[in-house]
């Protein structure tokens, strides 16, 4: 494949020329090896190389985070790499500024040569290195000198060549190129990746670490309102690049602007004032999101009016090379009014507990203690992907939903999430409660069975007689009197167990019945004696449920009440597991959003399309304009009349092609024979 | 031996006087679609739509030009793609009952016609590389056609069908790994019978159409099961008409991409079998190394331009839709490692010369490294890019 080597370097051949002509200076030789293409390639290597980490490691996180997934031991050295932001690391831009030197010195190399080579048309050549020429041919014609050169050149005009003759000693030459374009293509591709990064790194945060590294500005870590904030870490409003965050609630407003920097952030003053005004979430008839919308107000002192302006996803505010871009949504302090319902004998008396999403509160528990509860978080919509009956797919809406945890004195709790409506599951309404250890578990649900009403007022009147021992021997005595068969001892007797094993029941479900039997009863006979007291319990409990029922007015009892029985029985002895002394019930709320706008100021955008434009441009020029050299050399014929002809040629690619072409070139300037129509053939060399 | 001008024909003529009659014809038509659909609907069109619009047909009319076949098969993919959303009408239930789009003309009919064809192609091709015959080989281009043609059609229906689902939704089908598949096997089926068609060697398909058989089977799989061919409403950040210009110029670059690797591939196998069994019937189907060598580059060259615009265009959307044209998001990156890949390539064709065996195993590693960067990001990495998810 030697042969192909000819014609490959034949761009870059005038450089090397020039190398080697006189002996080299030390400033030629750094300009030789900063420009080299061994240099690039193991920069575009190491580039890619450091690209890959970054991609493998999430970056950005916080840093404990980290510390927990690599040990501190690997945490240092990673941190001390700066492997959680490879992109913005010292030693990657290092790369990058290298990359684009070597790329700038390429440049500066090559573009001298370069030009001289478009320039030149290199008349002096020799007919023997026309003759070592990978495309070349020769012949003897009978046509005088001055015919055929009348001729090769009408051919080279019609073939889009031009063409400069000269004329020493009886000989003849004509140098001929096209497609110069072809070489600014090589230009533009390497001057606009110089351009893109040059852009690139204006808009990066170099200017911040400077400044970092000259202690102007230090990093802020901790998590403070912005008025603890110490000055250091604040960014005057000259910072011409940047690229942050900022939440804000609806009503509110803010004028900076948050920008992360490793494991801390630096905070961006704004010229101007930021208000939200509100925050929607448009959605389709699925219920999945379509749109997320923000209106915002722009309060700018040097305008006489504040500008109202609606952004949305793919759709930014351009405010004075300022872009305010729709990024994220949260809560923005949402208000809630919520029932606290204990879960024992209080049940009927609930507590109303006024909620704000990310506030705390203390509430006062019915056996004289406390718990802390902290509102995390609320939802207005819950769309949840289900199969239906027939099996298809369909999203169901679950309603309104808040999430919070609830803590003991000591700090420790679990998670909850409450819906405000009762959710329909298998024919029956149910209010559901999700319960967690930790934001990484998946949900656990309690299931509270809600009356004919929709309300859970049949349930909480269940759970507080149950809870009361007065009801329970009542309804026990009754439960063991409607049995006529047996004595009035063993009748009192059974009230007795029937009165004791709902008391055990409601403290602590049927968890503390077996506990009860086991630590009463023989082991052989535990199956036996368990199997009866269960009996006897669920009879009590019937009996329960038919008292409230007498009281509610109901008097025959359907398939729906008797499973609804079920669901309470199943409720509360869930309830020991669910560890929370009340069921917050959310009854109304007052829906308050925050919008997550990201805000970047990247005075190197228009910089960066410009050099990608040129590389663009320059690739097509590289690929797609070929860039073809020809030499015709004619002298008179040593025995006569006739003109002897040595033609050669080049191209800078696409040898096969050229080879081609080059034959055609040659049937028509030498042997002057129509190449024929073969219109694939044509169309080959035509697009080549 | 001296005759005159005339009868030589290096004086070609320019590009538009080698226009023919059908070429102008088909420009007409073209111009025809651009100013009928302006003069029914572009009372409902934006700017960007109008603009999408004219592109779009302005695109096709210089493909007619460019390449002849293009013109037929535009044509005919264009005129079943209105008959089906013609039979459709308002009703998307139509497809299960009435008999054409049930069949053939529905996007979901329009699949798997496409799937059966590219199929067949790759057994026809095969079947060419080892017979003395040319006519297993031509039997693989038609079916090529055929299949590229249904998975056209299929986008174009199915364009359709998710403004039937649901008008609100309504978007271009290039929104999900599904939808991407189809492009892709159709537009690197085009894209290789193109180079078929210029360099004359049939046989470079038995390789071509193994990676898109290779997609069809990744598609049906992920088709079947994971239902991906259900309409589903488009989330947020896609909705913009920046995806219709990004995600098809990406994919003629991965198309480009795949051919060169497998023409990779042909060429280790000629060089391997050049030096073991030179005599051998077998060694002589396989195009020469030249040619491979050459469409190689050229499928590199056309993916590489492809591939830069592309990711331009990426940074142009993303600056609209993230709040910065570069985020370092693991697509992103990828794009940039893949990028890096073949400028590395090119470089070394260019300047150093390189040819033979090492540029065509460095093809087929860049297809590695593209598939990561399509699928693999997707798959096992988190980022602004995580749609259609496997």
């Amino acid at each position: 494949m030697s042969n192909n080597d000819q014609a490959a370097t034949a761009g870059p051949a005038p450089a090397s020329r020039q190398k080697t002509a006189r002996k080299p200076r030390r400033s030629r030789i750094i300009v030789d090896f900063m420009g080299s293409m061994s240099l690039a390639i193991t920069l575009l290597v190491a580039l890619a190389i450091a690209s890959v980490i970054g991609t493998v490691l999430v970056q950005n996180e916080p840093y404990t985070e980290y510390l927990m997934d690599f040990g501190p031991f690997w945490h240092e050295i990673f941190a001390g790499m700066g492997l959680y932001q490879v992109y913005s690391a010292t030693w990657f831009l290092l790369v990058v500024a290298f990359l684009v030197i070597s790329t700038s010195f390429c440049v500066y190399r090559q573009t001298p040569g370069l030009l001289k080579d478009l320039r030149r048309y290199n008349t002096q050549v020799k007919e023997k290195s026309l003759r070592s020429f990978h495309s070349s041919a020769e012949a003897d014609l009978e046509q005088p000198q001055d015919a055929f050169l009348q001729h090769a050149h009408r051919v080279l005009k019609a073939q889009g060549f031009k063409a400069r003759e000269k004329n020493h000693d009886g000989q003849t030459v004509i140098a001929a190129m096209r497609g110069r374009w072809n070489r600014m293509g090589y230009l533009l591709t390497h001057v606009g990746i110089v351009v893109i990064c040059v852009g690139a790194l204006a808009d990066g945060t170099t200017l911040l670490k400077v400044n970092e590294w000259l202690g102007n500005l230090e990093v802020e870590t901790r998590s403070v309102p912005i008025s603890e904030v110490p000055r250091s870490a604040w960014v005057p409003e000259w910072n011409p690049s940047f690229r942050g965050s900022v939440e804000i609630p609806e009503g509110a407003s803010a004028n900076v602007v948050f920008l992360p920097m490793r494991e801390g952030y630096f905070v961006q003053e704004l010229p101007f004032r930021i208000e939200l005004e509100e925050f929607r979430i448009e959605r389709f008839s699925t219920g999945a999101e379509s749109s997320y919308e923000s209106d915002l107000v722009i309060h700018d002192p040097n305008r006489d009016e504040p500008l109202r302006h609606t952004i949305s996803v793919n759709h930014p505010l351009i405010y004075n090379g300022y872009a305010i871009y729709q990024a994220s949504f949260a809560d923005g302090g949402t208000r809630l009014s919520i029932d606290a319902i204990p879960l024992g004998a209080e049940a009927l008396q609930e507590l109303e507990v006024p909620g704000r999403v990310f506030q705390e509160m203390d509430i006062p528990t019915p056996d004289g203690d406390t718990r802390t509860i902290e509102f995390i978080n609320f939802q207005s919509e819950n769309v949840v992907p289900l199969l239906n009956e027939e099996g298809v797919r369909e999203n169901r809406q679950m309603g309104p939903s808040f999430d919070f945890r609830l803590m003991d004195r000591t700090g420790h709790g679990l998670y909850y999430r409450n819906y405000k409506r009762p959710a329909l599951q298998e024919g029956a309404m149910y209010f559901l409660s999700g319960v967690r250890e930790s934001p990484a578990d998946e949900f656990h649900y309690l299931f509270l069975p809600a009356d004919a009403d929709n309300s859970l007022e049949r349930f909480r009147t269940y759970l507080a007689m149950l809870h009361n021992p007065e009801v329970r021997n009542e309804i026990a005595r009754q439960v063991a009197r409607d049995d006529e068969t047996v004595a009035d001892e063993q009748n009192q007797a059974i009230a007795r167990t029937t009165a004791e094993l709902m008391g055990l029941f409601a403290e602590g479900g049927y968890m503390a019945v077996h506990n009860e039997i086991e630590r009463r009863v023989p082991a052989e006979r535990i199956e036996e004696v368990r199997d009866l007291m269960i009996r006897i319990l669920h009879a009590g409990l019937q009996g329960l449920y038919m008292e409230v029922l007498q009281d509610e007015g109901v008097v025959s009892i359907q398939e729906e009440e008797q499973r609804f029985l079920e669901d309470t029985i199943s409720a509360i002895n869930a309830i020991t597991l669910y560890q929370s002394p009340f069921f917050f019930h959310l009854t109304d709320f007052e829906h308050r959003e925050a919008s997550g706008l990201q805000i970047a100021r990247a005075p190197g955008q228009s910089t960066v399309y410009a050099g990608s434009t040129m590389l663009i441009v320059g690739i097509f020029l590289l690929f797609y304009v070929s860039y073809q050299r020809l030499w015709i050399m004619a002298r008179r014929r040593d025995d006569g009349e006739g003109t002897h002809v040595v033609m050669a040629g080049t191209s800078n690619r696409h040898q096969v092609e050229f080879e081609e072409r080059f034959a055609h070139l040659k049937r028509w300037i030498i042997d002057q024979k129509p190449v024929g129509s073969d219109p694939q053939r044509e169309d080959q060399n035509k697009n080549a | 031996m001296s005759v005159p001008h005339e009868a030589l024909d290096f004086e070609r003529p320019g590009f538009f006087r080698q226009l023919q009659l059908r070429d102008w014809a088909y420009f007409a038509l073209m111009a025809a679609v651009a100013v009928i659909s302006l003069a029914l609907y572009g009372e409902n069109m934006d700017r960007y739509d109008i603009g999408g619009l004219i592109l779009a047909v302005g695109t096709s009319a210089w493909m007619g030009w460019f390449w002849r076949p293009w013109q037929a098969f535009s044509v005919i993919v264009g005129v079943l793609s209105l008959f089906g959303i013609w039979l459709y009408g308002d009703n998307l239930a139509a497809n299960e009952t009435n008999f054409w789009l049930n069949y053939i003309g529905s996007g979901q009919a329009g699949v798997m016609w496409m799937s059966v064809f590219l199929y067949l192609s790759t057994v026809a091709y095969l079947m060419g590389l080892f017979s003395s015959s040319d006519f297993p080989s031509r039997v693989g281009a038609a079916f090529a056609w055929v299949g590229a043609g249904a998975g056209t059609m299929a986008l174009l229906v199915r364009w359709r069908e998710i403004y039937l689902t649901d008008p609100t939704w309504g978007y271009i089908p290039v929104a999900n790994l599904y939808e991407v598949f189809i492009l892709f096997a159709a537009l690197t089926a085009l894209m290789y019978l193109y180079y078929e068609q210029r360099t004359g060697s049939r046989n470079m398909g038995a390789f071509v159409m193994l990676i898109i058989a290779a997609a069809v089977t990744f598609l049906l799989w992920y088709m079947f099961t994971r239902d991906a061919h259900v309409v589903e409403p488009l989330v947020p950040a896609l909705n913009s008409w920046w995806m219709k210009i990004h995600v098809p110029t990406n994919f003629v670059g991965y198309g480009g991409f795949a051919i060169a690797a497998m023409l990779g591939v042909a060429f280790l196998i000629r060089n391997r079998l050049e030096r073991t069994r030179p005599d051998a019937a077998i060694t002589q189907r396989i195009p020469t190394k030249d040619t491979l060598d050459s469409v190689m580059y050229k499928a590199i060259a056309i993916g590489f331009a492809f591939f830069t615009i592309a990711t331009v265009l990426g940074a142009m959307w993303a600056a609209e839709a993230w709040g910065g044209y570069w985020s370092w998001d693991p697509k992103e990156t990828w794009a940039l490692i893949v990028w890096l890949n073949y400028a590395a390539w090119l470089h070394m064709r260019f300047t150093k010369g390189w040819r033979g065996p090492t540029m065509a195993w460095w093809a087929i590693v860049g297809l590695f490294i593209t598939t990561f960067a399509f699928l693999g990001v997707n798959m096992f990495l988190s980022g602004l890019h995580s749609y259609g998810e496997l």
